[in-house]
């Protein structure tokens, strides 16, 4: 413990008129008994220890807290009132939930912080441990590098650095969505203060930390998808017409843990719920996100068309293609299937063999206009020629 | 603690669109004028309706990363950012001359000086003869050359064009460059005959726009003939029907658009006039003249 850590606490007590009662230290002065008298006015107790230390005097005082069973709850005190105080509530908040400051007394977070305390943030792992006089020390890594040797990895000190990892997946395409779950691996912020931990966690996932804290205190501010739509205006303003059942496959489509790690918490309406899943994430999505705003606007016109009624000629392994096609898409796969792998429906030379029997040269399928009235309309028109 | 927040729209599409917010962001980051200095937009992350909550300050100066009044500055950022109260009116403009306005965020109760766009204040003239000097390579440049503003147009929004005008009356009235012109993609004069209105040989074009993006790197070079397909890049300068255009892509991506920014910042009240000074100089890219 450093001298400035038990100086701060005494300046503390003495402007302070109320004791320090914080994880466990009971710490108090009492600044009208005489000086003169026998004892001090100094009052000292820690939650792991039976004795109580009353009537100190100010070196007595300094000599209790600095032995070893009191002086982790002074580090303690000084780590959270002094240097990350109250200011940044979620980010204290997260800084707290990190070491579950909650759930364990000091002795065993700082036995647990010494090999390291494990929070799952999305696709990354944040490890909270002790360093010197009490100070935490958070290292930040992808999951998958969980067993990495740190000189393995990239190692970065800015959190603005995070900025790079976190624009690109891992076969160079922007990723507009930070929660979607292809952030790269590889790279370590191996030694950050807490404020550089939270600037980093809210660079990889903005408004991660805030929202979650604001979740866990009660007060997460849930905007419906249709308020969500009800607010836009502009070209967005068509949003607002979208069925709800489409609004439900938009959800199944767009923000399940596939998709999304953030937690869907908004449903249509505060009284109609989506049937799609909302996830498993660790921290909450609030309200549609402007991806979805955009998507929806284009499914707002698609879905505004009529059914119609094709017919098509196709053997039973061809709708099955079709179906494997679709799917393959869906589920991002089409870059796993391999060259040769024909046993695949959603392969290259299996595709293009379907299109090459099924469509004709203006690239319809089983040579079915997409509008046939237009389409026999064209014709007589072509045929008075 | 008072904290900066740049809005700008970025992109769902374009991962460079955000880029020099950003870099705006940590030159001013770097003077440590604010306590906090952080990033918001339409179409990234953090969006318009949670950054504020990313900020950890109770006083919060917003500047819009936009060229003109309009739809963005006066509906969109407003109502995402939930300012309780916000009227137009607020900001009592003619459609050049939105300053600032302090209303409150109605979800996390900060006050917020919500500031005119970036490009229409006087200090963004600055930026775009700065922007002519970092392509020309020249800190004096101006003697024989011309030098056009280049702009979306009435089209969308009136007050594009008045932004337009007001810098290019401005640089004009600097009598730094012999000729000076406003030009337009979609309405006269056009860019696209950007040679017709220069007599002298030497042309410095400078796009009013925050971002490079589809309309600086791809409409505007081939629109003036600099190339016939702007995949294959072009010279800087370039030879023009007996002209040389310097084109300088959009101006927003000059390293003192972030004194426009804090410049914005200081009209509404925050007290950062050291930032400014640094910024000045050190975003400059060519030698200081005199050096």
């Amino acid at each position: 413990m450093h001298d400035e850590q038990l100086d701060a606490l005494l300046a503390h007590l003495e402007s302070d008129s109320d004791p320090v009662e914080f994880d466990g230290l009971y710490a108090d002065v009492d600044t009208n008994a005489d000086a003169s008298g026998d004892g001090g006015s100094y009052t000292l107790d820690v939650a792991s220890s039976d004795e109580r230390h009353e009537n100190l005097s100010e070196s007595a005082f300094r000599s209790v807290a600095g032995g070893d069973d009191v002086a982790p709850y002074v580090t303690n005190w000084y780590y959270w009132e002094v240097v990350v105080g109250d200011r940044g509530r979620h980010r204290r908040a997260f800084l707290r939930h990190a070491e579950a400051a909650s759930e364990h007394s000091v002795p065993d977070r700082y036995a647990a912080l010494r090999s390291g305390m494990h929070t799952v943030w999305g696709e990354v792992l944040v490890t909270a441990t002790l360093g010197e006089d009490g100070r935490r020390r958070y290292e930040i890594r992808h999951t998958e590098d969980r067993d990495a040797e740190a000189d393995d990895l990239d190692t970065y000190h800015d959190p603005l650095d995070a900025r790079d990892i976190a624009t690109y997946d891992d076969r160079g395409r922007y990723r507009p969505l930070k929660t979607a779950p292809s952030l790269v691996s590889g790279w370590v912020f191996a030694d950050l203060d807490g404020r550089d931990a939270v600037e980093t966690l809210d660079v990889l996932y903005p408004a991660s930390v805030a929202n979650w804290n604001l979740e866990r205190e009660g007060d997460l501010d849930v905007t419906h998808w249709h308020e969500t739509a009800e607010r836009q205006t502009g070209i967005y303003g068509v949003v607002e017409d979208l069925p709800a059942e489409a609004v439900d496959w938009m959800a199944e489509a767009c923000c399940v843990d596939s998709q999304c790690l953030k937690r869907r918490e908004w449903e249509y309406d505060e009284s109609h719920e989506l049937d799609a899943d909302g996830g498993t994430g660790a921290f909450p999505c609030r309200e549609p996100c402007s991806l979805v705003v955009a998507a929806a606007r284009k499914w707002t016109k698609l879905e505004e068309e009529e059914t119609h009624t094709y017919e098509f000629e196709l053997t039973p392994s061809e709708k099955e293609q079709v179906e494997e096609i679709v799917d393959a898409v869906a589920d991002g796969r089409t870059e796993e299937i391999r060259e040769a792998d024909v046993y695949e429906g959603a392969n290259r030379y299996r595709a293009r063999f379907l299109r090459a029997k099924r469509f004709d040269e203006d690239g319809y399928f089983s040579g079915t206009p997409t509008h046939p009235e237009d389409h026999e309309a064209d014709a007589e028109h072509d045929d008075g020629h | 603690m008072q904290a900066l927040v740049i809005v700008a729209h970025g992109s769902h599409l374009n991962p460079d669109s955000s880029t020099p917010t950003h870099r705006h962001a940590d030159t001013i980051r770097a003077t440590g004028a604010f306590d906090e200095v952080k990033t918001g937009f339409w179409k990234e992350e953090p969006s318009l309706r949670e950054v504020l909550r990313t900020v950890e300050s109770d006083e919060v100066y917003v500047v819009p990363l936009f060229i003109s009044e309009g739809y963005f500055t006066e509906q969109v950022i407003p109502r995402e950012l939930r300012l309780s109260g916000w009227d137009v009116s607020e900001w009592d403009s003619d459609g050049l001359s939105a300053d600032t306005a302090t209303l409150v965020a109605e979800d996390t109760g900060q006050t917020v000086h919500y500031c005119g766009p970036v490009g229409t204040h006087e200090a963004m003239t600055d930026v775009l003869v700065r922007r002519a000097e970092t392509v020309t390579g020249d800190p004096n440049v101006g003697e024989g050359f011309g030098f056009a503003v280049v702009g979306h147009g009435t089209e969308r929004n009136e007050n594009s064009a008045k932004a337009i005008e007001y810098h290019a009356d401005r640089v004009r009235e600097m009598g730094r460059f012999d000729e000076v012109q406003a030009l337009y993609m979609d309405e006269e004069p056009e860019v696209d005959d950007v040679t017709d209105y220069f007599e002298v040989e030497d042309v410095v074009v400078v796009p009013l726009f925050i971002a490079d993006g589809f309309h600086t790197q791809e409409d505007i070079p081939e629109d003036m003939g600099l190339t016939d397909d702007y995949r294959t890049g072009y010279d800087i300068p370039a030879d023009v029907d007996g002209h040389r255009i310097w084109y300088a892509g959009a101006v927003g991506t000059e390293g003192l658009m972030a004194d426009v920014i804090l410049e914005r910042a200081a009209d509404a009240g925050a007290e950062i006039e050291a930032a400014i000074e640094t910024v000045r100089e050190e975003t400059r890219e060519t030698p200081a003249a005199g050096d």
